[in-house]
């Protein structure tokens, strides 16, 4: 139960930068998800935190720790991998005490605490077997309960849940946040899945092309995200290209689209985003909700239904808009209904970097 | 979550031989079998049954069956380890050569195949296994004569020593049970570096980082997982190597001289020059015999670390 700290980080492998100037403060007791897309840099980070990649620049401190020099064995971390990478000839007790007999833990008490650590994901009574004889949801759940029963400094998660089918997945991520709340582990976790990350964080760091590009509270990146490549990343977005007019954005097409966020300068450019289920679809009939004074009238021209929920394209004034709707109305809006679309200008965010 | 939920075994399709769907034609399952395995069959009585079949029949003749001599059965040529006290002594050489030699190899392939595994990639790699598999390749007896030119007094390795240090003494230790272990262990090396290898690529580098992350040192991860995990390939480079060490003859016979009296050499003589091929037979069948019985002592050990 530390705090990790990386400073000033920059990692190159030949010409390839693959981390540039990396600095981020991981709380103690934290669950911190770096999410970003395949080869933006997320594996070298964690593997520099643990030690397996040098970097070329920079600092890592664990606690007070200056561990950048200290090889892997030294720091004090708990591992977990995509693969699980249990030590198949070994029994599942003996793998998870293979990290307390290098810590001189053995016997009676190193018996007592595998235990607890086995019975903590619900593995009890699966000692005596060897990895091969379980399913891959609980390989993983061994190979957490290795990671843990040392009590690291930190434990490190490389798309551990990955490998496994959508409905294990869910169930793994709820263990997976009781066991870290109960051990109370700064928990560094590397994912490409926005929704997981989004579920287990309590922070998310955004990682493009080897930048952090923003990092937050769930809420806080989901809903006001800074560029154009954290809104993408994280969901789907409405983007609207404009000019500042009288402390609106004016579009090409005439639209003025008021934000509840400073702007600057009148005739500056400005991109702003809008989360598809944001936006109130209705018929043009219907009374206007209160405070959703943004509003635009358009015409469906596509409509999905997925059961729970809808999802409409619509077009007003030659600006698309993609919305999700909760099903809620006797009938789904169908293509070619007139509609009107309205939503807040506290949802509406302006993005930093450039159109 | 319940912890069971996923360890039920799903139903296995049936994929007996008979079961698959062929076209349209469909054979009785035995049949199918049979035809299946019949040119196995066929090779393995040509190649093992026959002659194996010939070499036992003349272990029980009383001479050999090409000459003029009169025929008859006989147990006598087995109990030539009764007979001939001397046979005892050299059988003993020849365990501990092959003791020696497997065990050497075991060592330095071992690390031969670990270096290649881990420590290079792509093309390198490929590269150097080939080198380290040449002496294969090489004629067996060019191979050893080209050691009695190195090990012998005044040979390349003297010349080498002498090169540093003008009144070396000799190093040549031709004709000794050293020089046949070296011998050996160059020839029969590649069959280990080859299984060590084959186990040592299927390790995945994350199993040896996790043991790291646990605390584990470079050694500890060696002899704890490494060696652990790689020793269905020590164990079949062994056999490999140490059946055919045993019955070696032309290594002791060049390099060993008159020290290189050996099973292999004894049983050689009985077909080349005593032409007593039945006694040659049964000490071949006496060496099968003792060797089996080796391995079913320790095919325990074997069963265990094959059921990884
Ligand atoms: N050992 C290495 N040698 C060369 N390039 C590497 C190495 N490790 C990673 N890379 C490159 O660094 C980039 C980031 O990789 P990685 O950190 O694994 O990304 P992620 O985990 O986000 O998918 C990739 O382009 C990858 O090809
Ligand atoms: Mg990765």
């Amino acid at each position: 139960m530390t705090a990790v700290d990386v400073t000033a980080i920059a990692k190159s492998y030949g010409k390839v930068e693959v981390l540039s100037d990396i600095t981020t403060h991981f709380p103690e007791g934290s669950f911190t998800s770096l999410l970003g897309p395949s080869g933006s840099g997320k594996t070298t980070l964690l593997r520099i935190i643990a030690g397996f990649v040098i970097p070329d620049t920079g600092r890592v401190t664990i606690g007070e720790r200056d561990v950048t020099r200290v090889p892997v064995w030294a720091r004090n971390i708990g591992m977990v991998f995509q693969s699980y990478a249990l030590f198949p000839h070994m029994s599942v007790a003996d793998n998870v005490a293979f990290g307390l007999a290098q810590r001189g833990v053995k016997g009676e008490p190193a018996r007592r605490e595998v235990q607890r650590a086995l019975d903590m994901v619900h593995l009890g009574g699966f000692g005596t077997r060897k990895p091969k004889q379980l399913s891959g949801g609980q390989q993983q759940r061994v190979a957490l309960a290795r990671a843990i029963v040392t009590r690291p400094s930190v434990l490190l998660l490389d798309e551990p849940l990955s490998a496994l089918d959508r409905r294990l997945r869910q169930e793994m991520q709820v263990e997976l946040l009781r066991i870290q709340r109960e051990s109370g582990l700064t928990t560094i976790f590397v994912t490409h899945d926005q929704e997981e990350a989004l579920t287990l964080s309590d922070k998310v760091a955004i990682l493009d092309r080897g930048r952090i590009v923003q990092i937050g509270a769930p809420t806080e990146v989901y809903e006001r995200p800074r560029t154009r490549f954290a809104a993408e990343f994280l969901g789907d977005t409405n983007f609207f290209t404009g000019t500042v007019a009288d402390g609106r954005v004016s579009l090409r097409n005439g639209m003025r689209i008021a934000t509840a966020s400073p702007l600057p300068a009148n005739g500056a450019p400005v991109t702003l985003a809008v989360r598809p289920e944001k936006i109130t679809v209705a018929t043009r009939d219907a009374a206007p909700e209160d405070g959703l004074t943004n509003r635009v009238e358009g015409a469906i021209i596509a409509s999905l239904y997925s059961g729970t929920a809808l999802t409409y394209e619509v077009d007003a004034a030659g600006q698309r808009f993609k919305i999700f709707a909760q099903n809620r109305d006797a009938r789904p809006l169908a293509r070619g209904d007139e509609v009107t679309l309205s939503w807040s200008p506290d949802h509406t965010v302006p993005i930093e970097d450039a159109p | 979550m319940p912890a069971d939920a996923a360890s039920r075994t799903p139903p296995t399709p049936d994929r007996a031989l008979g079961a698959v769907p062929s076209a349209g034609l469909r054979l009785p399952s035995w049949l199918v079998t049979l035809t299946m395995l019949l040119p196995t069959y066929a090779w393995l009585t040509l190649a093992i049954l026959l002659p194996l079949g010939a070499m036992l029949s003349f272990s029980f003749m009383t001479a050999t069956p090409l000459g003029k001599k009169e025929v008859a059965f006989t147990f006598k040529h087995y109990r030539a380890f009764i007979d001939q006290p001397y046979l005892i002594g050299v059988a003993w050489t020849s365990l501990l050569i092959g003791l020696w030699t497997t065990f050497l190899c075991a060592v330095v392939g071992f690390f031969t195949a670990l270096a290649l595994a881990r420590a290079t990639a792509g093309r390198l790699r490929e590269t150097l296994l080939i080198l380290v598999i040449l002496p294969f390749w090489t004629n067996g007896l060019v191979r050893v004569f080209s050691w009695t030119m190195v090990i012998r007094e005044g040979g390349f390795l003297d010349l080498l020593a002498r090169s540093v240090w003008p009144d070396a003494p000799s190093l040549g230790f031709l004709y000794s049970l050293p020089a046949i272990i070296l011998g050996l262990v160059h020839g029969y090396l590649p069959y280990m570096v080859l299984t060590c290898y084959i186990a040592l690529v299927t390790i995945d580098d994350s199993i040896l980082e996790a043991a790291e992350s646990l605390g584990a040192r470079k050694w500890t991860v060696l002899w704890r997982i490494i060696v652990p995990m790689a020793a269905p390939g020590l164990i079949s480079g062994s056999v490999l190597i140490f059946v055919p060490v045993i019955g070696a003859f032309m290594e002791p016979r060049i390099l060993g001289g008159p020290r290189g009296v050996t099973l292999g050499t004894v049983i050689e003589e009985q077909f080349t020059q005593a032409f007593n091929w039945p006694l040659g037979a049964a000490l071949s069948f006496t060496i099968l015999a003792l060797v089996l019985g080796i391995f079913a002592t320790f095919s325990g050990v074997l069963r265990r670390s094959s059921s990884l």
